[in-house]
C-alpha cells in the first residue's frame, strides 16, 4: 500500500503565496513609472491578477527540478566524453547538422536568456514576470549546455570553433540572428507573442522533437541529453506562450487585431526559418526519422489545427498565409539544400549530394515534388562533379529583406517559377521572396528598411573585402576545412582513418 | 477533427511508470513511439493521476516531477496536487 499523500499546503495555494504574495503596489514611485515598457504597444490589461501559471511552478520547486535535470544532463556529457561516444554517431555527415544547430540556434538560446531576464523585470503582473524570471534562467542553461557539447565536438571536428563570431557575420546565420534580433527590438507582448507563442508553442516542436529524435537514431547521445533536457523546460515555455495569447485576448477585445497581426507576421517568419531545419531532416541526417512534411503535418496541420479551432472562440483565426507554408513544406528542405549545395564555398559546414538511397527515401516521402522538380537538378549536379564540373553557385545571391534569405524559393502554385516581390519605401526598392515577407516590410518599413543583410554588406564593403578569401577570413572561416564538400574535407579524413582502426582492432 | 491534445514523454526508465499511467486511465489514448520518446494522443482530454504513478513507484509522486521527463505538450493544461490535466476549451 502506498501511504496516503498528504501536503500542509495545497499547489494552488503555495502558488499564489509565491507570487502575488511576494508582490506589492509601488507607492513613492508611480507603477507606470517603474514599469515603463507594459503599454505603448497598445496591449489594454485591465487585471494582471487573472494570470496563473497552469504548471503552478513556484521558485523553490523551480530550483529543486533544475538542479536535478542538470545533474542527469551533465552525466551524460561527461560520460559521452570519457567514452569518446563522437566515434558511435552513425557518420560523420551527421555532424554538419549539429554544425548548423550549435552555431545557428545557441546564440539565440543567449539571446532568449537577455530578453527574458528583461521581461522578468519589466512586466508588471508577478505571475508573467516570474515565469519570465524562470525562463530567462531556462535559457541561459540551454546556452550553456549546448556550449559544453561543442566544446567536445570541436576537439575532433572543423566548423565548431568560431561559433559566436560567426553568429553575427556569416549569410544564412544572419537568418536567425535577424529573426531573433526583431523580437527582441519590439515591445514585451510582441517578444511573448513571437517567441513563446509563435515559435514556441506553435513551431518549436518542429526543431526539437524530430530533431532530437534524429539525434537519438543517430547515435548522437550527448545532443539528445541536451536537446531533451532543453525540451523539458519547454513544456513551461509553451504553456507561457499559450496563457499569454489567452490572456491578452480575454482582457479586452481592442487587443485581438494587434495580436492577430503578431501572430500572423511571426508564424510566417519562424516557417521561414525554419526551412534550415526542414533541410536537416531531410538532407543531413544520415538516418531519417520522419521526412519535414510529416513533422509539418504532424504538429503544425494536426495540432497547429486543434490550437487555432480552439482560439477561434476569441476570435483568432489560423495565421495568415498557412495554406502557403503548408503547401512549401513539399519544396523547402529540396531549396534549401540546394542553395547550400551551391553556396559550399562560404558555408561553415560540409554539403554534398544525396546517394542513390537517400533520393528513394525522398521520392517515398515527397510523391509530389521530389522526382518531378528536384531529382532532376541533383542528377545533374552529381554527372557535373563525376565529370570533375562540380557547380559552384560565384554570383552573391539577393536576399529577401525581411526573412534575409537568398531568393530561391518558387511561386505558390508553380514550384518552377523563382517568386520575387518588391515595394517601395521613401524612394528605394525593397525585394522580398514571398507576400508574407513584404506584408511583414509593409506593417513596419521603417524597422526593415534597417535590416543588416550580409550581401549588401559585402557590396557595401564591410565585409573584410571583395573576394571570397577576404569574407571567408572576416567570417572566422578556414578555406578548405570548414567549408566545401564532406567528399575530401579533413573531417572525412579523420573519420574514415577512426573506422579503419576500428576495423584492425575488431580483426 | 476532434481537438487532439497530447503529451510527449522521454522515453525513459523514470518516464515509464507515467507513460503506462497514463495509457491506463485514458482509455483513448493512443503512444506513438519514435527514437528517444513517444507522444502520446488523446481526443478532447488527457490526465496523468499522481495516485496511479505513485501505486506503479512505490512512493508518493508529486505531479510537478513531469518536469523531469516531458518533452513537449499540445492544449491547455492545469495541475494541482493530485492531476495534471491537459484540455481545449479550458
Ligand atoms: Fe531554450
Ligand atoms: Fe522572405
Amino acid at each position: 500500500m502506498t501511504p496516503p499523500r498528504k501536503k500542509k499546503m495545497n499547489l494552488k495555494q503555495r502558488y499564489a503565496l509565491m507570487t502575488r504574495g511576494l508582490d506589492w503596489e509601488t507607492s513613492y514611485q508611480k507603477m507606470d513609472d517603474v514599469f515603463p515598457y507594459d503599454t505603448f504597444e497598445g496591449i489594454k490589461i485591465t487585471d494582471w491578477s487573472k494570470w496563473e501559471d497552469p504548471f503552478r511552478l513556484t521558485m523553490d520547486a523551480y530550483w529543486k527540478y533544475q538542479g536535478e535535470k542538470e545533474r542527469k544532463l551533465y552525466a551524460v556529457l561527461d560520460s559521452f566524453a570519457q567514452n569518446n561516444g563522437q566515434l558511435g554517431i552513425s557518420d560523420a555527415r551527421y555532424v554538419n547538422a549539429i554544425k548548423l544547430f550549435l552555431t545557428g540556434v545557441t546564440p539565440l538560446e543567449y539571446q532568449a536568456h537577455r530578453h527574458f531576464a528583461h521581461l522578468g523585470r519589466h512586466i508588471r503582473g508577478a505571475g508573467p514576470r516570474v515565469a519570465a524570471q524562470m525562463q530567462s534562467l531556462d535559457e541561459l542553461r540551454h546556452a550553456q549546455t549546448q556550449i559544453h557539447t561543442i566544446s567536445h565536438y570541436n576537439k575532433y571536428f572543423d566548423g565548431f570553433a568560431e561559433f559566436p563570431h560567426m553568429h553575427d557575420r556569416v549569410w544564412y546565420l544572419s537568418v536567425p540572428k535577424s529573426f531573433f534580433d526583431d523580437a527582441c527590438t519590439a515591445g514585451p507582448f510582441e517578444f511573448f507573442t513571437a517567441i513563446s507563442f509563435a515559435f514556441e508553442y506553435v513551431l518549436t516542436n518542429l526543431l526539437f522533437v524530430p530533431f532530437m529524435s534524429g539525434a537519438a537514431y543517430n547515435g548522437d547521445l550527448a545532443t539528445v541529453t541536451f536537446g531533451f533536457s532543453a525540451q523539458s523546460d519547454e513544456a513551461r515555455h509553451m504553456t507561457l506562450g499559450i496563457e499569454v495569447i489567452k490572456f491578452m485576448l480575454e482582457q479586452h477585445p481592442d487587443n485581438l487585431p494587434i495580436v492577430q497581426k503578431w501572430v500572423d507576421k511571426w508564424f510566417w517568419r519562424g516557417h521561414k526559418m525554419l526551412g534550415l531545419v526542414a533541410m536537416m531532416m531531410d538532407y543531413m541526417l544520415p538516418k531519417r526519422i520522419m521526412s519535414w512534411k510529416e513533422a509539418w503535418e504532424i504538429y503544425f496541420t494536426e495540432a497547429g489545427g486543434a490550437l487555432f479551432e480552439d482560439l477561434s472562440r476569441y476570435g483568432l483565426r489560423v495565421p495568415k498565409y498557412a495554406d502557403i507554408a503548408t503547401e512549401e513544406a513539399e519544396h523547402i528542405s529540396h531549396q534549401n539544400w540546394a542553395i547550400f549545395y551551391q553556396y559550399t564555398q562560404a558555408a561553415g559546414f560540409h554539403t554534398w549530394l544525396p546517394t542513390d538511397e537517400e533520393m528513394a527515401w525522398l521520392s517515398e516521402k515527397y510523391p509530389n515534388t521530389f522526382d518531378k522538380y528536384y531529382r532532376p537538378r541533383f542528377e545533374m549536379w552529381r554527372e557535373m562533379e563525376a565529370k570533375g564540373e562540380r557547380f559552384y553557385n560565384n554570383a552573391l545571391p539577393q536576399l529577401c529583406q525581411t526573412c534575409q534569405i537568398p531568393m530561391g524559393y518558387t511561386e505558390p502554385g508553380d514550384p518552377t517559377k523563382i517568386g520575387f516581390r518588391s515595394t517601395e519605401y521613401k524612394g528605394d526598392r525593397y525585394h522580398f521572396c514571398s507576400d508574407g515577407c513584404k506584408d511583414i516590410f509593409e506593417n513596419e518599413p521603417e524597422k526593415f528598411a534597417q535590416a543588416w543583410l550580409p550581401v549588401h554588406q559585402i557590396f557595401q564593403g564591410n565585409c573584410g573585402g571583395a573576394d571570397l578569401g577576404d569574407v571567408l577570413k572576416w567570417y572566422h572561416m578556414e578555406n578548405g576545412t570548414d567549408n566545401l564538400d564532406y567528399s575530401g574535407s579533413p573531417d572525412q579524413q579523420q573519420w574514415d582513418a577512426w573506422q579503419a582502426a576500428r576495423k584492425k582492432v575488431a580483426g | 477533427m476532434a481537438g487532439i491534445v497530447s503529451i510527449t514523454l522521454q522515453n525513459n526508465d523514470e518516464a515509464r511508470p507515467v507513460i503506462e499511467s497514463i495509457l491506463q486511465d485514458n482509455p483513448s489514448a493512443n503512444a506513438n513511439y519514435m527514437p528517444g520518446a513517444v507522444k502520446i494522443d488523446c481526443p478532447e482530454r488527457l490526465v496523468v493521476k499522481a495516485e496511479s504513478v505513485s501505486e506503479r513507484i512505490g512512493r508518493d509522486w508529486d505531479p510537478q516531477e513531469i518536469h523531469l521527463t516531458i518533452v513537449s505538450m499540445g492544449g491547455s493544461l492545469d495541475e494541482d496536487d493530485d492531476e495534471l490535466v491537459l484540455s481545449w476549451g479550458a
